[in-house]
């Protein structure tokens, strides 16, 4: 019952049993369990070929519960130490019913994914904290998606790229067809049985941003894809969805200054704030750097570099830590003085070297250890810095530039245990289900744990194929 | 800064890749990359000779062009490992012939070859030269033993010699570790990675070549044109063991040893080519050193002449064919022997010998 490439070929006036939007880790799980289930399936990818796959592109990981080690797992990692650590990053925004059978579910997501092609790794040089919690993509998130993708052409299900999603037609509740504007083929209305959408979020809208954000949303950077702009979540939301999550919300790094506007990826962070200072344009300190480890320090520096004037920061560090953490893709910016460094990083001389003197007057003697919470630490100066605290002293001195760069946005649609999405007025909808970051908000309120987005969609994109194909069926 | 423009790109490419590490897994380039924060000259040849360009890191990378950081890690390695192989030849004086490879590996394939036909035309009678012989030493009425076994004794002990010199200059220059020669442990290693193409295998799934499915067969075929050519190589040996201890002479019937060794590494060396050449053909061009083709395939192009010319003469060695076709055979061998040094030829030196540093400094960062 799989349309023939003819029917494509007359702008698919053929109806699909499923129609997935969306072409990342959540969609391409949609469809190959949808398909698996017997039905007819299109994928409709916003994006070119090359940029297919939103940000699961820039994933290298995923979080999934496991009662013993692995080969490439360290360590047992149970359903109820997965929910303790999602309730801790989610200061209690998660919705336990659903996030607990998510999390039952990813225990078989570790085998499910790999009968899809995809293949795992042991952790990254340099992550070994995430060795007994998360299983690697061999080759990364791309490898991941090609594996995904073909998978899913092998089983039958069409694809179509740089197809924009213009129109979604729904009545009370119910999925009816959707609109599609391709370059070279024009204007086509896709009918389907059920919807899968799976299209992100909007954290490349930098205008949708900036309804929360002011203007200061135009000195983001968004990490991942341009394609995210939230056009099928909007649409969702005014056709009487019930959303979930914070929409003033979004997650952010401090990445380096010099990346670019969008898509700069992972290769853009930057880990050395517990090395030195963060200064903002004012060569002024305005928050304890060495307030906690990883991953959370990670998570909270692009919020507060995001809230300086013109949003931008520099961390400032000397040359006795360079090697201290991971080489990174822009070069420290170096000057012989600090004065000199002030003139490069166009901020007053005088004012960062006031900063520095009074940072390295407060520094107590300790001993530095950047595994745990160390005895280094400031006093007299606000803001402190009460762990790794070392004088700025050795020349060259070296700053990095660092930006708020996006990572997600919590604001989604409401789903049930199903994946199938909540209307407004609490009546599930017939036959519209959602995955991955569009419904991420469900579980992930705020905060967030390394690969929990991948497994929030490896898990609600099987679910949610599975049901439509269902729906389908029936 | 580096020496030339293509270690300024793999220094760039290298440095985007440390802060990346997702294809840690996929060979041996970059779990190497990462024990280096820094790198030299000697390190970029080193990595660029370890990568076998199975294509797995592009298909793979989420940086690859179109993105605007343009990270094409199998291309830019192979430009600058195809420069290696001049900056490392020996002597110097030479290190042209890799600019114009394919023109200069046609024109001594045609010269030897022409050489072989001239000579044997010349040395002997027009009935000696189309004539049949079959008894043993039949070859070598055409040309005798001694002078066969020194002229290409010769040249085989020559291309051995540049050899040795050029890799010496590699080893350098890829900074042995203090005190280091290359122990045994790390040799067997380097064999065993070598001898099954360990890293041709697109991190497990197979090698990429036209897009991103992996589908490509050159492993196989590399395996056929690589023991293809240590067949035929075992072959000669043979052959020269039997000439000299029992002395038997070639011909020697379809079922001994020599012939058999031949006739398989002689299949080897035309599908195994064959193969290589129809993967390069559909290669994406974005994967590919375009300037070096001809140095590719003119060396593709040797060894099929090789294994074509002896399957024949050991098809028609009972005709009046013989004499022409052992002359071009023995012409290809002799351009194959002497331009070793000077071809493609030499990236499985070099690779290796990558493949024993790589061994050595996984043995000592475990013994770390």
């Amino acid at each position: 019952m799989s349309p023939t490439s003819s029917h494509r070929a007359d702008g698919m006036s053929r109806k699909y049993d499923v129609l997935v939007i969306g072409g990342g880790n959540a969609a391409l799980c949609a469809a190959i369990s949808a398909r698996r289930g017997g039905a007819s399936v299109l994928v409709l990818e916003g994006a070119p070929k090359f940029y297919r796959g939103g940000n699961t592109r820039h994933t290298r990981n995923m979080r999934c519960a496991h009662d013993a080690a692995t080969e490439i797992l360290t360590g047992p990692y149970t359903e109820e130490e997965f929910w303790e650590d999602l309730l801790r990053v989610t200061g209690g925004q998660t919705d336990e019913v659903l996030a607990r059978h998510m999390i039952r579910e990813s225990k078989d997501i570790l085998n499910w994914i790999v009968e899809q092609g995809v293949r795992w790794q042991p952790s990254l040089g340099g992550t070994l904290s995430l060795g007994r919690t998360n299983s690697f993509f061999l080759g990364g998130g791309r490898a991941m998606l090609n594996a995904l993708y073909l998978t899913a052409e092998r089983l039958g299900v069409d694809v179509e790229y740089d197809a924009e999603v213009t129109d979604l037609v729904i009545d009370d509740g119910m999925f009816l067809a959707a609109r599609l504007e391709q370059p070279i083929k024009g204007e086509t209305e896709i009918r389907a049985t059920s919807l899968v959408a799976a299209a992100g979020g909007f954290e490349a809208n930098i205008e949708w941003l900036k309804q929360y954000w002011g203007d200061a949303a135009d000195n983001f950077l968004i990490r991942g894809t341009p394609y995210n702009r939230g056009s099928i979540l909007k649409m969702l939301l005014a056709k009487g969805v019930q959303e979930v999550g914070d929409p003033t919300q979004c997650h952010a790094v401090a990445i380096d200054a010099r990346a670019p506007k969008f898509d700069g990826g992972i290769i853009t962070r930057h880990d050395s704030v517990v090395f030195g200072i963060v200064v903002n344009k004012h060569a002024q300190r305005f928050y304890d750097e060495g307030e906690d480890i990883w991953p959370k320090r990670y998570a909270i520096w692009g919020r507060l570099v995001a809230a300086q004037p013109d949003q931008i920061a520099y961390i400032i560090f000397d040359s006795t830590v360079v090697t201290s953490f991971m080489p990174t893709l822009f070069p420290p910016i170096a000057g012989q003085t600090v004065a000199e460094l002030a003139g490069k990083l166009e901020l007053d001389p005088a004012a960062l070297e006031n900063t520095i003197t009074e940072f390295n007057a407060a520094v107590r003697p300790g001993t530095f250890d950047h595994t745990i919470l160390d005895d280094c630490r400031t006093e007299g100066i606000t803001p402190q810095k009460t762990h790794w605290a070392r004088r700025i002293e050795t020349p060259p001195y070296l700053a990095y530039p660092v930006r708020p760069g996006i990572t997600f946005t919590y604001l989604g649609t409401r789903v049930t245990r199903e994946a199938r999405m909540l209307m407004a007025d609490g009546k599930p909808s017939a036959n519209m289900f959602a995955a991955g970051e569009i419904m991420a908000g469900n579980v992930l309120g705020k905060g967030y744990a390394a690969g929990i987005g991948m497994t929030i969609g490896s898990v609600f994109g099987r679910i949610a194929g599975r049901e439509a194909a269902k729906h389908a069926r029936n | 800064m580096h020496g030339t423009r293509i270690l300024d790109e793999a220094d760039r490419l290298m440095t985007v890749c440390n802060s990346c590490r997702y294809c840690e897994g996929l060979c041996a380039v970059f779990p190497a990359m990462e024990m280096r924060r820094a790198f030299s000259d000697g390190d970029l040849n080193y990595l660029a000779n370890l990568c076998h360009s199975c294509g797995a890191c592009y298909v793979d990378c989420q940086f690859s062009p179109p993105h605007e950081f343009n990270v094409n890690v199998p291309k830019t390695l192979a430009v600058a490992r195809a420069e290696s192989y001049a900056a490392y030849a020996w002597p110097q004086a030479l290190s042209g012939a890799f600019s114009r490879n394919g023109l200069v590996i046609s024109i001594v394939t045609a010269l030897s070859m022409a050489a072989f036909i001239l000579g044997f035309a010349a040395l002997n009678d027009r009935g000696v030269l189309f004539g049949v012989h079959t008894s043993p030493g039949a070859f070598y009425r055409l040309m005798p033993h001694n002078a066969m076994a020194a002229l290409f004794s010769a040249a085989f002990l020559y291309a051995i010699l540049a050899l040795v010199m050029s890799v010496r200059a590699f080893w350098r220059d890829i900074g042995t570790p203090i005190g280091g020669r290359a122990d045994g442990g790390s040799i067997f290693q380097a064999i065993r990675d070598a001898g099954e193409l360990r890293y041709l295998h697109g991190g497990g799934v197979g090698c990429y070549n036209e897009d991103e499915k992996p589908t490509d067969r050159r492993k196989l075929f590399h395996h056929l044109t690589f023991y293809g050519f240590l067949l035929c190589f075992a072959a000669t040996s043979v052959a020269t063991l039997y000439h000299y201890l029992l002395g038997r002479e070639a011909p020697y019937p379809w079922w001994d040893l020599p012939v058999v060794l031949g006739t398989l590494g002689g299949i080897g060396l035309i599908v195994g080519p064959i193969g290589l050449f129809a993967a390069k053909m559909r290669r994406d061009p974005a994967l590919l050193d375009e300037q070096r083709y001809g140095m590719d395939v003119g060396f593709i192009a040797m060894l099929f002449l090789t294994g074509f010319t002896g399957i024949l003469l050991l098809i028609l060695r009972e005709t009046a064919a013989m004499g022409p076709l052992l002359a071009l055979h023995l012409g290809a061998v002799f351009a194959l022997f002497i331009t070793m040094p000077y071809g493609k030829f030499v990236h499985g030196i070099y690779r290796f010998a990558a493949l024993v540093r790589y061994a050595q400094e996984r043995r000592s960062e475990a013994g770390s």
